[in-house]
């Protein structure tokens, strides 16, 4: 499967599920990151530590071990 | 009750209280600012207010009570100011929720939007930031909203003030208006399961404030505090299982196993549809925005953290040298006040008390405003443009490494400023244990109080050309050392697994003149006040401290030798020699002979040990102590009166090196480490960081002493 960390730079998926539970999920959530939202990475921090992505039009920073944890697909 | 009666009391017949509520970062302070003549903090990043706030400001016959509140994505009390944000609301009395809505991300913020229309207030939506969305070509239609979903929406713009006196007038007439049932509708199925939670609550005429429809939806939604309240009702042993048949067949509808994902997916369709309804994009979305533009440049994997830095080292640079063209002029106002005030005093002893006490004093902390604004100015900009939010990406990497969250740069760099906003700002950070190795290390980044002291040596030591850079040297290095605090913090004290970093990039914006006017303003005339006012006081003290007791048979023993010597050089000397001798059996003087043996180890004279201990009530009394007891002291001859020139005379650099390092390290001020025991919690965890950084300081300062002794 796979997951977030896997996609280049300005590459466009939409997310299948999201693997975690409780306040992150939420938090992500909230952020519009969920089941069918549509992603677009812009850009890696050395070592994708952190990424930069684009949900709707919002751009959002997460880690690494965070976008392990989302499972996308390609469109 | 007549007319005139009504005039007469205001108050009690229209006092409005309005609560403030909205994601981050959608201008909820600035909408306040430009109601009112307040000056909230405004910034470009998302956690910018971390505390409730009131304004109050008169409208028309009303009186207005204006809660700014923290911004909060969604109610999952993910940080404790988003905790701050949610008990207010649900705890506190007001009357109206004005819902401040980003007009260029619609569909995202009615996501707090459709939560707030479950809680039985009313509301009046907010379509701030018109002016951006006009530019970029999206046009919302608000009387079709409003009818939609059932709540007034107004466009505003807090930046032009455009729509704002529209607002207000829909707060009043919403408030004059019974309230009315806004309109959220769900898919059917959740319809279905929401009507037959009515329908038996119904049955029971179960009494509540809140409408039954929105307990039905808080208690599908998973509720806490909705469960909390019915669980010890009578009906729900009944309703329980109910409840549990409903909530299986929403999750089966949606393929989850999850009611909060599913109802997340019901609001989401919800405010998709709402979104399409009214929004007209008129130009076609450019492929990449200008922030994206911006971005592949700022945060670029490979000069990403240079080009910070370059910054960084223009900041200071610039903090130097432009701030130290204005020093000479000020201190030549000093000097020309203290001569033409203390003309005018006949008493030897008060003239002392003004001139060398508070003029010398306050005059060597005003010395430093230039500095401090052309920082404070760099601070603001990097808040007011969005480039913080950037930079917290960039470091996050770096910062992870030490143990530390990526997004604790917020409350770092505002440290940078000063200590108790950063304090406060640690607010942000989600994990209670990340967020107190936060404030531990709060205090190494140097605050805007202690610039002066680093201006101050490194004018006094360096040539000017390189005095920029080891100031630059000086933040860098200090919070270099935090990371390493911090490192050492997290495998002793505050073990534990990583919390994730999640945060929102903001569009990069051009903050007004104005804004950053008002910023910097605020800032410094804060700087200005308690140089007028604390600091005045301080100087009075440490003047009293160091001229008394007066030892009269020193003195006597002194001036017939004065008397009794032709050699005028000799003379002048032995008066050096007085003053000196005065200084040292002065209270003062005893204090600091007492701690010297302490100091001695890292290289610093009595006066030195004096200056570092009046520095825990605040940084600025470091350089208005050194002031009055160089203006006191032996040098008061042309070249070196000014405050660097004796300085640069009377202390050696080695000690210059370790005096630095302490400044460092060592606990901000008085104020500073009540703020920061407030925000940890206990007063157990002041004692530990006093004890940490007291003992690094020290440790720290022995070092660089000595290697400092061995290099030169
Ligand atoms: N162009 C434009 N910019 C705005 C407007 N309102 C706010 N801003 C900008 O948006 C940013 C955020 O403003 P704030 O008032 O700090 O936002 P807030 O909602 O209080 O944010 P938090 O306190 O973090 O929740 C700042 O950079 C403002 O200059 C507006 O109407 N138009
Ligand atoms: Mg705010």
């Amino acid at each position: 499967m796979k997951t977030l960390l896997d996609c280049h730079k300005a590459c466009k998926v939409k997310i299948l599920k999201l693997n975690t539970s409780g306040d992150l999920k939420q938090r992500l959530i909230s952020f519009g990151i969920m089941k069918g939202a549509e992603v677009e990475v812009l850009e890696h921090a050395p070592a994708k530590s952190t990424i930069e992505i684009k949900v709707g039009k919002m751009r959002i920073a997460l880690r690494g071990e965070e976008a392990k944890l989302i499972d996308v697909e390609k469109i | 009750m007549n007319t005139v009666d009504a005039k007469a009391c205001p108050i009690i017949a229209n006092h409005i209280k309005v609560a403030l509520v909205g994601q981050p970062n959608v201008g909820k302070s600035m909408l306040i600012n430009s109601v009112s003549n307040a000056h909230l903090h405004v910034g470009n990043f998302s956690g910018v207010t971390v505390d409730k706030t009131e304004v109050l400001f008169d409208y028309k016959d009303y009186h207005f009570t204006v809660v700014d509140l923290p911004g909060t994505y969604a109610f999952t009390d993910y940080t404790i100011e988003e905790r701050v944000t949610h008990e207010y609301l649900c705890a506190e009395d007001y009357d109206i929720i004005i819902n401040v809505v980003d007009s260029t991300n619609l569909e995202k913020n009615l996501q707090l939007t459709s939560e707030l229309l479950t809680m039985s207030k009313k509301v009046v939506i907010a379509l701030n930031m018109s002016d951006e969305a006009t530019k970029e070509g999206i046009n919302i239609n608000a009387e079709y909203m409003a009818e939609l979903i059932g709540v007034p929406c107004i466009k505003v713009s807090a930046a032009t003030k455009e729509g704002i006196a529209e607002l207000i007038e829909a707060v009043m007439l919403k408030h004059e208006t019974p309230k009315n049932k806004p309109k959220l509708v769900f898919s059917e199925s959740v319809e279905e399961e929401i009507a037959q939670l009515v329908w038996y609550l119904d049955k029971h005429k179960f009494k509540s404030t809140n409408s039954y429809r929105n307990i039905a939806i808080n208690l599908l939604k998973g509720n806490k505090k909705t469960y909390a309240k019915l669980h010890d009702e009578p009906i729900w042993v009944e309703l329980q299982p109910i409840l549990i048949e409903a909530s299986k067949h929403i999750e089966l509808h949606h393929d989850s196993d999850d009611i909060k994902e599913s109802f997340a997916e019901e609001y989401a369709s919800f405010n998709r549809g709402i979104a399409a309804e009214v929004l007209k994009q008129k130009k076609q979305e450019e492929k990449k925005t200008l922030t994206e533009k911006i971005d592949s440049v700022l945060i670029h994997p490979l000069f990403g953290i240079p080009i910070f830095l370059f910054f960084m080292w223009l900041l200071f640079q610039l903090t130097f040298e432009i701030g130290n063209i204005p020093m000479d002029y000020i201190d030549m106002f000093f000097t020309w006040f203290g001569n033409t005030i203390g003309a005018t005093i006949a008493n030897d002893d008060i003239r002392s008390l003004i001139v060398d006490g508070v003029i010398a004093g306050v005059g060597a902390v005003v010395l430093f405003v230039p500095n401090i604004i052309i920082l404070f100015i760099g601070i603001a900009l990097l808040e007011g443009t969005g480039y913080m939010s950037r930079v917290a990406f960039l470091l996050d990497g770096f910062f992870h490494k030490f143990g530390l969250h990526g997004q604790s740069f917020i409350p770092l760099v505002t440290g940078f400023g000063c200590s108790i906003p950063a304090y406060m700002s640690a607010r942000i950070l989600k994990n209670d244990r990340d967020r107190l190795l936060t404030l531990f290390i709060i205090g190494f980044m140097s605050c805007g109080a202690r610039l002066p002291v680093y201006v101050l040596f490194a004018g006094a030591f360096f040539a000017p050309d390189m005095a920029g850079n080891i100031l630059f040297g000086i933040y860098v290095s200090g919070a270099l050392l935090g990371l390493v605090a911090a490192k050492v913090l997290k495998i002793t004290a505050f073990k534990g697994k990583d919390e994730p970093f999640v945060m929102e990039m903001p569009k990069y914006r051009l903050p007004t003149f104005k804004l950053i006017w008002h910023t910097v303003l605020t800032k410094t005339m804060m700087y200005l006040k308690k140089a007028g006012t604390f600091i005045a006081g301080a100087s009075m003290l440490i003047w009293f401290l160091s001229n008394y007791p007066h030892n009269s048979e020193l003195i006597k023993s002194y001036e017939t030798k004065i008397e009794t010597t032709q050699d005028k050089a000799l003379k002048l000397r032995l008066g050096h020699q007085l003053s000196e001798a005065e200084l040292e059996q002065s209270y003062l003087g005893t204090i600091g002979k007492f701690s010297e043996p302490l100091f001695t180890p890292l290289g610093f004279d009595w006066k030195m040990s004096v200056a570092l201990q009046a520095g825990l009530a605040a940084k600025e009394v470091v350089v208005s102590t050194l002031g009055v007891l160089y203006a006191l002291g032996s040098d008061v001859d042309q070249e070196s009166s000014s405050l660097m020139g004796a300085i640069s005379k009377n202390i050696p650099f080695p000690s210059a090196v370790a005096f630095i390092v302490v400044i460092m390290i060592y606990l901000p001020c008085l104020a500073a480490s009540i703020v920061f025991t407030r925000e940890a919690g206990h007063i157990k965890y002041f004692f530990y960081l006093f004890a940490f950084t007291s003992v690094a300081a020290y440790v720290m300062a022995f070092i660089a002493y000595n290697v400092t002794l061995l290099l030169v």
